[in-house]
């Protein structure tokens, strides 16, 4: 059995209002791991970030941290820091008390105190920023400022609640390197929360998708990109072409279906499929690319180009297909150097793929 | 400026030496009746009346001697200082709960707290006269004191509501997220930030108390509070010039009060930017 750190046990977070920030959440984070909880806002991430953390109790379940149930321990008694979304930098202390608050607490002080404090401001790469007062450091301080705080407690998980999100993009862009630097150099467990998928993506060990107080899938970035569990993660995660798809029959791992406008489909078969079955067939633009002769062979469909647009290093199309109301996406990478280009709105073009590219969703 | 003189009245302009004239009239109408007090406490006459005689200190002395007006002055020194500290303890404890927590019912509670605000003070005095005399309490400072707490306590809430809600609450939440129980979060967090309201609330609340007439009046029995003594003494045209020695002292105490109040509050919000 894997080495759980946090194991969430049937959480629900039911407001005095009714709602429910959370339903039913049932999941681990491994020992080590970068863990994202990634959802639109609204979606109660944060809430089971908060239920975590012991800013808030769940209405019914267990959290277990380090195999302690601790659902209902208020947070000045759990093993866990929290990089606050707003930094939450005490004003009223300079740089040095901020990050020595907790070690206070618990009861270091003199020599000791100092060389934490100023190992954890190396570690920051902010030596010398001691004596600064909050007012005086930018946003990208105050962030590591807070981020130090929190592990100079060598917490065993670390909770960040979109912490990068007040930067400008350049330095997010950074910082995410550098956090996903700091949490490998350091070893410990990091529960991060976001609604950018890209960041959630490009740092994480594994993502837990939410939406609606619901976690609908929990999976490493790239399973989540390339093989989503249903249609809701599929949309949220990067944009994807949905086909309304029939099962006409089912072969060695692969079967054949009937799509609206697209005839006769082939994708890779999934668990227990049934001829009659109606599914969702979703395909990623990128996996798309555009002809303008009829292919030979392989999976194609033709059509015409409604809209397009240039973003440099990739143009992205609008393909309309007879049969189907929404165009298909197609993005399509600029590998070749042209000044000119692009397709005739008035003729028809293909739109291929290879079959295995298809993902069979159920609704 | 002189370049374009066309242009000049339109933006800045002289908006009017009427308005001027205005602030003048406002602050002598204001200010000048105040400003007798301690220019009659220096004349030499028991008459408060134009033209004025010569130059003296007496009437200092005299209020200095008189044992009754010091009396009164201390025991609305003691009254004032019980009253601030607790209603401002009570305020705050009112103002966390209302900023920090969800409560039901919780418009109904601070409008419940801020009601003596609007309720005619000779309304409260004579319904806690009742009160007091059908409990069986006699009269005395302490029940002047209590009287004024309930006065003071809505100031005092009003300012460190106000205060509470401008700081970012999660400053609390990342002191128990190091480790510190809610009650040290207080003294380490919370108390500091608010620490400007606190003193405003205070000044406030002591001044609220130390000026505080009628309810005074009712609840007062035979310590009077300075204004009651006061007020008894106008009947005796002799005491009044030692009453407006001891007025003017307690208007310059007053007018430092307030400035180092405003000064401790601007101190507090250009501090508090820092703070979100």
């Amino acid at each position: 059995m894997a080495d759980n750190i946090i194991r969430i046990e049937k959480v629900t977070k039911q407001f005095a209002g009714g709602a429910k920030a959370v339903d039913d959440a049932q999941f681990n984070v491994e020992r080590g791991e970068f863990f994202s909880l990634l959802g639109p806002s609204g979606c109660g991430k944060t809430t089971l970030l908060r239920m975590i953390a012991g800013f808030e109790f769940p209405t019914a379940g267990e959290i277990y941290i380090d195999n302690q149930p601790s659902a209902l321990i208020p947070a000045y008694q759990r093993p866990t820091n929290m990089v606050f979304q707003s930094y939450a930098i005490f004003p009223h202390l300079n740089v040095f008390d901020n990050i020595a608050y907790g070690l206070r607490k618990s009861g270091l002080s003199g020599g000791e105190l100092k060389r934490r404090v100023n190992e954890a401001l190396g570690m920051i790469k902010l030596d010398g920023f001691g004596a600064r007062r909050g007012d005086q450091l930018s946003g990208g301080q105050r962030q590591r400022v807070a981020l130090a705080r929190a592990l100079v407690k060598r917490p065993k998980v670390l909770l960040l609640d979109e912490p990068l999100g007040a930067l400008d993009k350049k330095l997010r862009e950074e910082m995410q390197i550098e956090l996903r630097q700091l949490q490998k150099s350091v070893g410990i467990t990091f529960v991060f929360v976001t609604h950018d998928q890209e960041e959630a993506l490009s740092m994480s060990d594994r993502i837990a998708v939410m939406v609606k107080g619901k976690v609908l899938q929990i999976a490493p970035p790239q399973e989540l990109y390339e093989a989503p569990g249903n249609v809701e993660v599929a949309s949220f995660i990067g944009s994807i072409n949905l086909i309304d798809v029939t099962v006409k029959s089912v072969g060695a791992g692969e079967a054949v279906l009937d799509g609206a406008g697209f005839g006769q489909l082939r994708a890779r078969a999934i668990d227990d499929l049934k001829a009659g079955e109606k599914l969702v067939a979703a395909v990623r633009p990128e996996k798309l690319a555009l002809v303008s002769s009829r292919p030979g062979s392989g999976s194609f469909v033709e059509g015409t180009v409604k809209a397009s647009a240039y973003l440099g290093d990739r143009s992205h199309y609008h393909v309309f297909v007879k049969g189907r109301t929404t165009p298909i996406y197609v993005a399509a990478q600029n590998a070749e150097r042209a000044l000119t280009g692009g397709f005739d709105t008035t003729k028809s073009v293909y739109v291929t793929w290879d079959w295995q590219s298809l993902i069979l969703l159920r609704r | 400026m002189s370049a374009k003189p066309a242009h000049a009245p339109a933006r800045m302009g002289d908006p009017g030496s009427g308005l001027k004239l205005f602030a003048i009239a406002y602050l002598i109408f204001i200010y000048g009746p105040v400003l007798f007090l301690p220019l009659f406490s220096f004349n030499d006459s028991i008459f408060v009346a134009f033209p004025l005689k010569s130059f003296t200190t007496k009437w200092y002395e005299q209020a200095f001697a008189d044992e009754k007006m010091i009396g009164a002055l201390i025991s609305s020194l003691q009254v004032g200082g019980i009253v601030a500290v607790v209603s401002t303890v009570l305020g705050m404890f009112g103002a966390k709960a209302v900023t920090r927590y969800q409560i039901p019912g919780q418009g109904l509670i601070t409008a419940t707290i801020m009601l003596p605000l609007f309720i005619p003070e000779i309304i409260l005095g004579i319904s806690l006269l009742i009160l007091i005399n059908s409990v069986g309490i006699s009269l005395s400072l302490i029940t002047v004191t209590i009287g004024h707490i309930m006065l003071c306590t809505p100031f005092a809430m009003a300012v460190l509501s106000s205060r509470l809600h401008g700081f970012d609450r999660s400053l609390e939440e990342a002191s128990m997220d190091l480790g510190e129980t809610p009650w040290m979060t207080f003294w380490r967090v919370t108390f500091p930030l608010a620490a400007p309201g606190i003193v405003s609330s205070l000044l406030l609340t002591f001044i609220v108390s130390f000026d505080e007439f009628l309810l005074s009046f009712f609840l007062a029995g035979q310590e009077p509070t300075l204004p009651v003594y006061i007020w008894s003494q106008l009947r005796f045209p002799n005491k009044l010039p030692s009453v407006l020695a001891l007025g003017a002292l307690i208007l310059i105490a007053s007018c430092v009060l307030v400035v180092v109040a405003e000064w401790v509050r601007q101190l507090g919000t250009s501090e508090q930017k820092v703070g979100v």
